[in-house]
């Protein structure tokens, strides 16, 4: 690696003492990416926008925004009326938690199709499943600050799930709670840690990025590179296409920001928490609903809360579960319809998540959790060993040009 | 590390240095335990939790709902009828065995925390309206946990019965929660 010949004195004195125009240079720059990537890779560079933006969003409000239980409801109502452009901040940063789950989501799935996951990538993949995590956390915690019905409500059920652990659950929950139940304490510490999480996910995102480049991007043909003909740069040829993605995303994104603010939202968190008395229909917001759907499904307290936390769970040793050394699906006859499978299962369960635990929906509810796992844990394990893949090209450089038909 | 060892046994650098590690490893436990004990409830929190309430206005068959430690808390006037479906259940049928008069200090007042054992959300049934579920006592809306007369849990995801919280009767009709 050598450093770019700088014109600018300033810049080579500087870049002999901190080698920073090399590294932009060198990861940014002239890193070397497959030459094939389709548009499902734009979603990674997506959530990145989207964490910038939250993170902007979010420290302009929390100048505004008053963490205690008697006044955060008013504070929040204050700058979506009274403060300076209040209301597009706070619904850029509102609407922003749905559509950094979107992106999310969709990255994710690219990985389950492409396989991504595997073989030299299962740090990378387990570092993303961490920051997923993290994001939950985040997200549940800045669901609260509104302290609205939703808010305080969801408070509860989910704090509440840790009450399921014997023995310990009731202290636990005490602790979190930091009183007898959801009060100005919980909310206090939550909008400390709301505020914290997200640099503590720009961390992991800084992991996930030195894994990524020790290997580089997986891409839609699942096959190694193999030599300088199978890569171009990174710029000018994936900065170009992730701004030109980055565009039609801030048009979807700004057409909820502005015409559709609360299409996401539920309307009972503009009603003031109330400790006596819970709303009629308690829903997460919608990036939660397969996760709830699966809790509900399970009449067991603790077994729904194991095998909650079990649907994330999988995905960490998804790597090992997968025996099938072909990555891409494109060459996985079989694994192509389960993928899709899955998919609609967790569409499902997303949709089963939103409706009342009863009669069909909860025996529908019980089918989809069931499938949801028997899908990693047996039929990923087994499809690698019966199921006959297709002969993989010989580069991408030549299934590209179309030496090779696929 | 090969001079750390001689003949394969730890040398005294090993023991100093593992010693010292382990003294540091409490040091640090101990630093950080503070941080974590300002999480639990603070004095005034635990301060606010006694509850005094006079029920002499509830009429028989009457709920009324009080405030205790943030949570509500449901005071039941139960008529004798009630009483006695609750005392005659067969325990050993129930998700969590309790007998009736074991959840009571007089058998027409009961006295339970209204948050369900699930997850924590108000049942209904404090108001004539409310639905009360199959067994007459509370409905949970949440996640469909029902519970009968008694406050035990009979059918859905709960666990358990509904907390019934330490009181004590300070006078004929005056109840001291907490």
């Amino acid at each position: 690696m050598t450093a770019p010949a700088s014109q600018n004195r300033l810049v080579r004195w500087i870049d002999h003492r901190l080698p920073i125009f090399t590294f932009i240079n060198h990861e940014l720059h002239e890193y070397p990416t497959p030459k094939n990537l389709n548009y499902w890779w734009n979603f990674g560079s997506l959530a990145g926008i989207m964490l910038v933006i939250m993170i902007a969003t979010g420290i302009v409000l929390a100048m505004q925004y008053t963490p205690h239980a008697t006044l955060a409801f008013d504070s929040v109502e204050r700058i979506m009326r009274d403060v300076n452009w209040g209301w597009m901040i706070r619904y850029i940063h509102m609407n922003g938690a749905s559509f950094f789950f979107i992106v999310t989501y969709i990255h994710i799935f690219r990985g389950l199709y492409f396989g991504s996951y595997k073989e030299p990538r299962e740090l990378l993949w387990m570092l993303g499943v961490v920051i997923l995590l993290l994001m939950m956390a985040t997200a549940f915690m800045g669901y609260v600050l509104p302290w609205g019905q939703m808010s305080f409500w969801g408070a509860t059920v989910i704090t509440n799930l840790f009450s399921a652990i014997p023995g310990v659950g009731e202290h636990i929950v005490t602790w979190l709670w930091g009183g007898f139940a959801v009060d100005n304490p919980t909310l206090n510490r939550f909008f400390s840690l709301h505020y914290l999480l997200p640099f503590v996910i720009v961390g992991v995102v800084v992991l996930h990025l030195v894994a990524l480049h020790t290997h580089g991007s997986n891409n839609p043909l699942g096959i190694d590179r193999k030599g300088p003909q199978d890569s171009i740069p990174f710029h000018p040829y994936y900065t170009a296409k992730d701004a030109f993605g980055i565009g039609v995303f801030l048009i979807i994104f700004c057409a909820f920001v502005f015409y559709a603010p609360n299409f996401l939202g539920d309307p009972a968190n503009y009603i003031p928490a109330n400790p006596l008395s819970t709303p009629e229909h308690i829903v997460p917001e919608w990036y939660f609903l397969p996760f709830y759907a699966i809790l509900r499904s399970v009449p067991d307290k603790l077994v729904g809360v194991l095998l909650m936390f079990g649907a994330i769970a999988v995905l960490f040793i998804l790597p090992w579960l997968d025996t099938s050394r072909v990555r891409s699906a494109r060459f996985r006859p079989k694994y192509k319809w389960f993928f899709w499978l899955l998919l609609a299962d967790c569409i499902a369960l997303g949709y089963l998540g939103h409706q009342p635990p009863e009669g069909l929906m909860l025996i529908l509810g019980r089918l989809a959790t069931a499938y949801y796992f028997i899908h990693f844990l047996i039929i990923v394990p087994l499809l690698g060993i019966i199921e006959r893949p297709l002969p993989l090209p010989t580069s991408i450089s030549a299934a590209v040009l179309g030496k090779e038909k696929h | 590390m090969a001079d750390s060892t001689h003949d394969g046994h730890a040398s005294r650098r090993d023991f100093l240095t593992l010693t010292a590690s382990a003294i540091g490893g409490v040091g640090a436990a101990a630093a950080v335990w503070p941080l974590i004990s300002s999480m639990n409830p603070a004095k005034d929190t635990l301060a606010l939790s006694t509850t005094e309430v006079d029920v002499a206005s509830v009429q028989v068959g009457q709920r009324l709902t009080v405030t205790w430690r943030g949570h509500p808390v449901f005071i039941d006037h139960r008529p004798a009828e009630e009483v006695k479906a609750a005392q005659e259940v067969d325990i050993s049928s129930l998700p969590d065995p309790q007998t009736d008069q074991s959840r009571v200090k007089k058998p027409e007042w009961l006295i339970v925390v209204g948050v369900c054992t699930h997850l924590g959300c108000i049942p209904l049934g404090q108001k004539g309206t409310d639905v009360r579920g199959e067994f007459g006592g509370w409905f949970c809306p949440c996640h469909g946990s029902q519970y009968d007369t008694s406050g035990r849990i009979r059918k859905g995801p709960a666990p358990k019965n509904l907390e019934v919280p330490p009181y004590a009767f300070t006078g004929d009709t005056k109840i001291l929660i907490g």
